[in-house]
């Protein structure tokens, strides 16, 4: 049958068909979903990790057990993950082990674009890359095979495209093999340096073979068209290149670690100009220079960011190469000097979001917060504009120490706020860090009950697992105080008269805090309260409710108006009005 | 041969473009086309704009649509009609739900909402259609059919019959929603 399918659900549906039964991995964007659908179906078993370093380990465990495993992750989990991939590349695999790397060029929701066909070469494991969602289904089974017929890891790289794009798929009956035995082996599996200097000669030889697979393997193809001009790509751009550049012959890469050098040689004998179009960094490029080979690149097309159609097709007209009629005039079109000014539609937090109440205690007091990633993230943007600094999941606990550090007048102004999925994915280890080196930060936990950002996954702390059943929940307060933090507090960021003492509180204190700032995400919410109303007489639109970003909240005339539709009743604004005219509307409905 | 059809569809977040796209994603393959949709989804739930681009055709390749290059630009809110606008094609059709939401540069007044919008556009693009789909949701009894409104205004302008639309429709809504969204639908093709 076929099915149109996202990327991630075809890698979902390639899994389960190739007899995967052990799914591990921590959500982000673009990569949540394949778990997300990888648990819907029988007879398997998938999971959420902490974070994706733990989830590769599982994995592994999992490969020497005898499953075939699916590891998933978006590209900067692999940063985490980075230290068990890299010798799990010496240690090989039992079960076939892929780790899906999901790439956001372009950075939709991502803090950095990184190209993960490097770990690949770095790590010296196999890489293939899907350009619709029906490659990426079949690639996990040829992924899988891989890794079990050359003993090792394999990336399976997708980006956002190809993971967030539907397209067709023919959907095929599962066949699971066999568990395979466990065989203790501590030459293999115990990387000590004499053991990991034999498995280092190996990997060597296992990339030797691996080139030679390439040569012949059907991932990588070629399509033939006129020979003035020959095109290597990978991934969606060979679907852009298709439509930018219909005549040209095109050497389509699916394997791109290793390379096959000889097929790519072949390739360039045989055409008179060879162009590599690929996103992001020139990692077929520079390799297909060192070749000897004379080719174009990124000297006419963007490093940065997303190619699409229009953008190939303008380099490779600018480079004399014909292009499709379609986009042969393709070019930015003219702006109109009378178009009306487009104001830009940034992403909000949600009306009645708790984090907008923590975020509003924070600015009043002026306060240096150094911050995280998740839902948040987004109470560094204005009118809030409460948070400074947001580098990677985890980081603002130690950064709140560091800055004391350097300036100890700091200490007394700088708390750390931290969302609790990024608190158990690696706050943890920066708060044992602030107690065990003497500092005294504050951290607050915003702590929604679920991991909201990447669309409300469970997490140790939610108390369900993946697969939906009841699990014991971390107490964030018992591991906060585990740790040696001595003044823990609880309170609901909503009740803000209490929640600015606390947080008063705790920052005056000289020893390590945590304030645990609870109220459910507003979109878990299911029993909403009545809408909030403003009474005209009483309201003088002095907007200092403005102030809170809130999406329900306008008001362009005298008086605000807030929408009974958006509005969830958290009644923050309430709270903040000193003249009493916004009302909180009372009893629940059902 | 299927004529190749390129739409997008633009709005809000939470403003039911996923139903919309499901629902005439189901139809083109009814229709026998091949189809790739784009739906950048990240931040979508938090308010920002949201694009969802289909293509289809006998056999598609890329799943973006090319600026210039949509039949049909469907905007579920004036202001991200504006945004979108480049991608039309000169003789394409542009649906307009008159519908403001206020981004929230606008709210806190940072920035201001674009006045005459739709005069702009419809002096411009020869076929404009605005279409006020709140009000005949509401019409039909429930304002969320606003999108399936939309919807059916849309399935006028494509070379795929009611028929197909509405099987598509049988399909995709749940039974309970259904007969709203069949005299919501029937609205829009009406117009
Ligand atoms: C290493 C890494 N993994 C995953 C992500 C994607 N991601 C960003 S924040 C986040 C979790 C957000 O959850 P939480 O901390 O509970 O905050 P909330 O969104 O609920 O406010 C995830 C999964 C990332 N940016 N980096």
């Amino acid at each position: 049958m076929k099915e149109l399918m996202s990327g991630n659900m075809a890698i979902a549906r390639g899994a389960y068909e190739a007899g995967v039964t052990v799914g591990v991995g921590y959500p982000g964007t673009p990569s949540t979903e394949v778990l997300e659908n990888f648990a819907r179906y029988p007879g398997v078993y998938a999971q959420w990790s902490p974070n994706e370093k733990v989830a590769l380990e599982v994995g592994i465990g999992a490969s020497l057990g005898g499953a075939r495993v699916l590891v998933t992750m978006k590209h900067v989990g692999v940063n985490v993950a980075a230290d068990p991939l890299f010798t799990l590349s010496y240690t090989g695999v039992n079960g076939g082990l892929v780790l899906l790397s999901a790439d956001d060029p372009g950075m939709h929701s991502s803090q950095n674009e990184q190209d993960n066909r490097y770990y690949a070469l770095m790590s010296k494991i196999p890489c293939l890359e899907p350009s619709d969602s029906q490659e990426a289904k079949d690639m996990v089974a040829r992924a899988l095979e891989i890794s079990e017929q050359f003993d090792t890891p394999v990336m399976l790289r997708t980006t956002t495209r190809v993971s967030h794009s539907q397209s067709m798929v023919q959907t095929a009956q599962r066949s699971v093999p066999e568990i395979k035995e466990y065989q203790k082996n501590p030459s293999k599996f115990v990387m000590t340096p004499a053991n990991a200097r034999g498995r280092r000669v190996q990997v060597e030889e296992r990339m030797e073979k691996l080139r030679r697979y390439s040569e012949t393997c059907s991932l990588n193809t070629i399509h033939w068209g006129e020979k003035e001009v020959g095109i290597i790509t990978s991934g969606i751009s060979y679907q852009y290149v298709r439509e930018a550049a219909p005549r040209a012959s095109v050497l389509k890469l699916g394997l791109t670690n290793p390379l096959p050098e000889n097929l790519i040689k072949n390739f360039a004998a045989q055409v008179s100009r060879l162009v590599v179009v690929e996103e992001l960094e020139p990692f077929l490029e520079t390799q297909i220079k060192a070749l000897g080979i004379k080719v174009m690149g990124k000297d006419i097309l963007p490093g940065i960011g997303e190619l699409n159609p229009q953008i190939i097709a303008r380099a490779l007209k600018k480079a004399g190469i014909p292009v499709s009629e379609r986009y042969r005039d393709a070019g930015p079109l003219p702006v109109d000097d009378a178009a009306p000014e487009t104001p830009p539609r940034p992403p909000v937090l949600c009306a009645g979001c708790p984090h907008r109440a923590t975020f509003h205690v924070l600015r009043k007091l002026k306060l240096t917060v150094t911050g995280d990633i998740g839902c948040y993230t987004l109470g560094s943007m204005p009118p809030l504009s409460a948070m400074d600094t947001c580098v990677c999941m985890g980081a603002g606990v130690g950064m709140a120490h560091g800055m004391a550090l350097a300036n100890p007048s700091m200490q007394n102004k700088a708390v750390a706020v931290i969302g609790d999925s990024t608190f158990l994915h690696s706050g943890v280890t920066g708060l044992m860090d602030v107690v065990y080196n003497g500092g005294s930060a504050t951290v607050i936990i915003m702590d929604n009950r679920t991991t909201a950002m990447t669309g409300h996954q469970e997490h140790p702390a939610t108390g369900r697992t993946l697969m939906g059943q009841p699990a014991p929940e971390v107490d964030l307060e018992a591991l906060a105080r585990s740790l040696g933090v001595k003044r823990v507090q609880v309170v609901d960021p909503l009740d803000i008269a209490r929640f600015e003492q606390v947080v008063k509180e705790e920052t005056a204190a000289h020893e390590p805090s945590v304030i645990i700032a609870r109220h459910p995400c507003a979109l878990l919410n299911k029993e909403r309260q009545q809408p909030v109303t403003v009474d005209a007489e009483l309201c003088i639109g002095c907007k200092l409710c403005l102030k809170l970003g809130c999406p329900a909240i306008s008001g362009s005339g005298g008086v605000v108006e807030i929408s009974a539709i958006q509005c969830s009743g958290c009644g923050l604004c309430a709270s903040v009005c000193k003249q009493g005219a916004i009302k909180k509307g009372g009893q629940k409905d059902a | 041969m299927l004529k190749p059809f390129d739409v997008m569809l633009v709005g809000v977040g939470g403003q039911g473009t996923i139903l919309a796209t499901k629902i005439l994603a189901r139809a083109a393959r009814k229709k026998g086309y091949d189809i790739k949709v784009s739906e950048i989804k990240g931040m979508a739930q938090r308010g920002g704009s949201v694009v969802t681009q289909l293509r289809l055709a006998q056999e598609v390749h890329s799943p973006l649509v090319a600026e210039g290059g949509a039949d049909v630009v469907l905007a579920f809110e004036k202001l991200e009609a504006l945004r979108w606008l480049s991608y039309l094609k000169p003789e394409g059709t542009i649906i307009i739900n008159n519908q403001a939401i206020n981004p929230v540069p606008v709210l806190t007044g940072a920035a201001a909402y674009p006045e005459g919008v739709l005069e702009y556009i419809g002096g411009r693009v020869h076929n404009t259609k605005v279409v006020k789909a709140l009000d005949i949701a509401l019409n039909c009894g429930n304002p969320r059919t606003a999108n399936v409104v939309l919807l059916g205004v849309l399935a006028k302008h494509m070379p795929i019959e009611r028929e197909i639309w509405e099987q598509a429709l049988e399909e995709v809504v749940p039974d309970r929603f259904l007969e709203v969204n069949k005299s919501a639908f029937a609205a829009g093709y009406g117009i």
